[in-house]
């Protein structure tokens, strides 16, 4: 008991201390490796994205990647070398030569090229789609969603019925994304018959995200302390002016965070969107050729997960491909993150100004 | 029960101006009338939150310009009560008067047709917390104000100085009006949150526990600003500080497990009690 080397809080081998180096190793290896899951799949998306969207030239970014519609590739042989160009580039291309090689009183010449469906060209028409998709599904969810979250936090008698709503809300959160496109479908594109158009697309996003947006405005409406509402009433304002002056105001940082991220939500959705409101592709951008104003809420759009989606799984995959579909999504991944920045930013700003 | 009965009995309607029992002896107040105007009338007042009863057959008559206290152990109704004087019970599901009213200048506030907005502006509150809004100490006191339209900013800036003024802020704040609210002690919230209770002008002051967190220098500020109030204002107090009540009330009402035990001059309360219970709770023997 008392051998020389041993004290009184002489650590021993034990089953207790080993399952206890165990479990540890066990979390710490969970962690890791969603780390390396997670540095892998945003790894490779950066790499081989950056191939479509940076370039070696001046300006080094590829801005006809962000700024100019789909188009298809043209790869031939000419004059010994291998050529790839875009649709336009090539038309224009086979003209100058067929023009020159008249002047010269030759024969044109004949160009074989290769196509390749949507592997050149940019995305931009998806961007604009995208934007269009969620500022005005946001617009739905949120005006539907702090009205709702206002009347069940600051109005409604909390009862029953009100917890009933509540669990039709989390029941809804809980309703998978393509049931949404169904619905949307059913109900917008047939029924209602809006056809696949904005409107449709941003009433079913809107409906998507609405969970989220009434879930998180009554815990920011519920995190206003009483004693706002107290005062306020105490001083003679009616429950509307309260809310308007004492309540709102300090409930819209929250609302506005988790609105943001709602934001990355309603832009990452493809199955909402896909029966009711996506194109796979569309010459025209969103404002042109509008005959009237009810137009523009009635045409389909191009959207960036949709068109993540059709460029990897509706053509065939080749070599050219890789790099529409890599750089789409690195280009996805760049929105969603500004997205996120400045929800962090608006936060930390609406923070330091209405703190309590 | 039957401790209430029997004051209660005593507060006959044929004395109006003299609410309760008047010992022989009831020395004069330590300041202004002991007897003034009934301004707030309660008349057998149960009061229920569900099924929950929490007054029981409340009647007590809080003169006009003077500061009537409720004191008493912690859920003794007290508070329930002042809340029942501004019907800010109403914001609490499933709170209802059970029997009783509650009458301001003889209006039963507890009518069909009483507009709450008008009462609450009659019938100002000072909360145990201070609340000040997240906002300057110029836009807290001008809240009421603006609630009420006013727009005009020499109007507005008069009120604040008044208020601030009446509330013994002033001189602490004039050089910084556009600054936090929140910026201040915890005193001079209290005191702000009471500027932006006078600046609406009611005719009554509730205050809950007014001082509950505040420390003694600030409270003695508060105690102080309460006796200035008197002049123009009535004020009715819920304070867990006997000496507290003792020092600024003109008439104290000592509840007990939702009961109204005893209602006299503040003195009379203090030296020489009617009933056994609230002399034991005056003494510290319980509560």
């Amino acid at each position: 008991m008392s051998s020389p080397d041993t004290h009184l809080f002489q650590a021993k081998p034990s089953l207790g201390r080993s399952a206890e180096s165990m479990i540890f190793w066990i979390f710490r290896g969970a962690t890791y490796l969603v780390l390396a899951c997670g540095a892998f799949v945003f790894g490779d998306i950066v790499f081989k994205g950056s191939r479509a969207v940076f370039q070696t030239e001046f300006p080094f970014i590829n801005t006809v990647f962000f700024t100019e519609a789909p188009e298809s590739l043209y790869v031939f042989e000419y004059g010994g070398e291998k050529r790839e160009m875009g649709d336009r580039e090539f038309r224009a291309f086979r003209e100058a030569e067929t023009v020159k090689a008249a002047g010269e009183g030759r024969k044109a010449p004949e160009i074989k090229a290769t196509s390749y469906v949507y592997s050149a060209g940019g995305i931009f028409p998806a961007i604009v789609g995208t934007v269009l998709l969620v500022v005005g599904s946001m617009t739905i969810a949120l005006t539907l969603g702090v009205a709702s979250a206002i009347y069940l936090n600051e109005y409604a008698r909390q009862g029953a019925f009100v917890r009933f709503v509540r669990l039709a809300i989390l029941n809804l959160a809980g309703v998978p994304s393509i049931v949404f496109g169904l619905f949307g479908m059913g109900m917008f594109v047939i029924f209602l018959g809006w056809n696949v158009s904005l409107l449709a697309g941003w009433f079913t996003l809107a409906f998507m995200v609405l969970p989220v947006v009434i879930t998180a405005s009554e815990e920011s409406l519920k995190s206003v302390p009483m004693g706002f509402r107290e005062a306020s009433l105490a001083l003679g304002a009616t429950k509307w002016q309260t809310i308007r002056k004492a309540v709102f105001p300090y409930a819209l940082p929250g609302i506005l965070t988790s609105s943001i991220l709602g934001i990355a939500r309603v832009a990452g959705e493809t199955a909402p969107i896909m029966f009711t409101a996506a194109f796979v592709v569309r010459d025209k951008l969103p404002w042109e050729d509008l005959g009237s104003i009810s137009d523009f809420f009635f045409q389909g759009v191009m959207a960036l997960p949709y068109h993540i989606y059709v460029v990897s799984s509706k053509i065939p995959q080749n070599e050219y491909t890789e790099r529409v579909q890599y750089g789409t999504a690195f280009v996805f991944l760049l929105i969603v993150a500004l997205i996120a920045t400045s929800s962090i930013v608006l936060r930390s700003k609406l923070r330091g100004r209405y703190k309590w | 029960m039957s401790a209430i009965r029997a004051n209660a009995s005593m507060d006959s309607p044929k004395t109006p101006l003299r609410p309760h029992s008047q010992p022989p002896q009831t020395p004069e107040g330590k300041a202004g009338p002991v007897v003034g105007t009934t301004l707030i009338d309660i008349e057998n007042l149960d009061f229920l939150y569900g099924a929950t009863q929490a007054l029981y057959g409340i009647t007590l008559k809080v003169p006009e310009k003077q500061v009537t206290a409720f004191i008493g152990p912690s859920g003794c109704g007290k508070s329930t009560l002042l809340r029942c004087l501004n019907r800010m019970n109403d914001l609490i599901d499933g709170t209802r008067i059970g029997a009783g009213s509650i009458k301001i200048r003889g209006v039963d506030i507890y009518r069909r047709d009483v507009e709450v907005i008008e009462l609450r502006k009659r019938v100002g509150m000072v909360f145990q917390k201070s609340n000040p809004f997240p906002k300057s100490i110029y836009e807290n006191v001008t809240y009421g104000l603006r609630l009420q339209g006013v727009k005009d900013k020499s109007r507005l800036d008069a009120a604040v100085e008044k208020s601030l003024r009446g509330a013994a802020l002033w001189d602490e704040v004039k050089d910084r009006l556009h600054a936090s609210g929140l910026g201040l002690s915890g005193g001079q919230q209290q005191r702000l949150c009471i500027a932006r209770t006078i600046a609406v002008e009611p005719e009554i002051i509730l205050m809950d526990e007014p001082c509950s967190a505040l420390d003694p220098i600030a409270t003695a500020k508060v105690e102080e600003l309460i006796h200035e109030l008197k002049v123009n204002y009535t004020i009715v107090i819920v304070t867990h500080n006997m000496q507290q009540a003792a020092r600024c009330s003109d008439r104290t009402a000592f509840f007990y497990l939702g009961k109204l035990i005893e209602f006299a001059p503040t003195r009379t309360i203090f030296m020489n009690p009617a009933n056994p219970q609230t002399e034991a709770y005056v003494s510290g023997r319980f509560g």
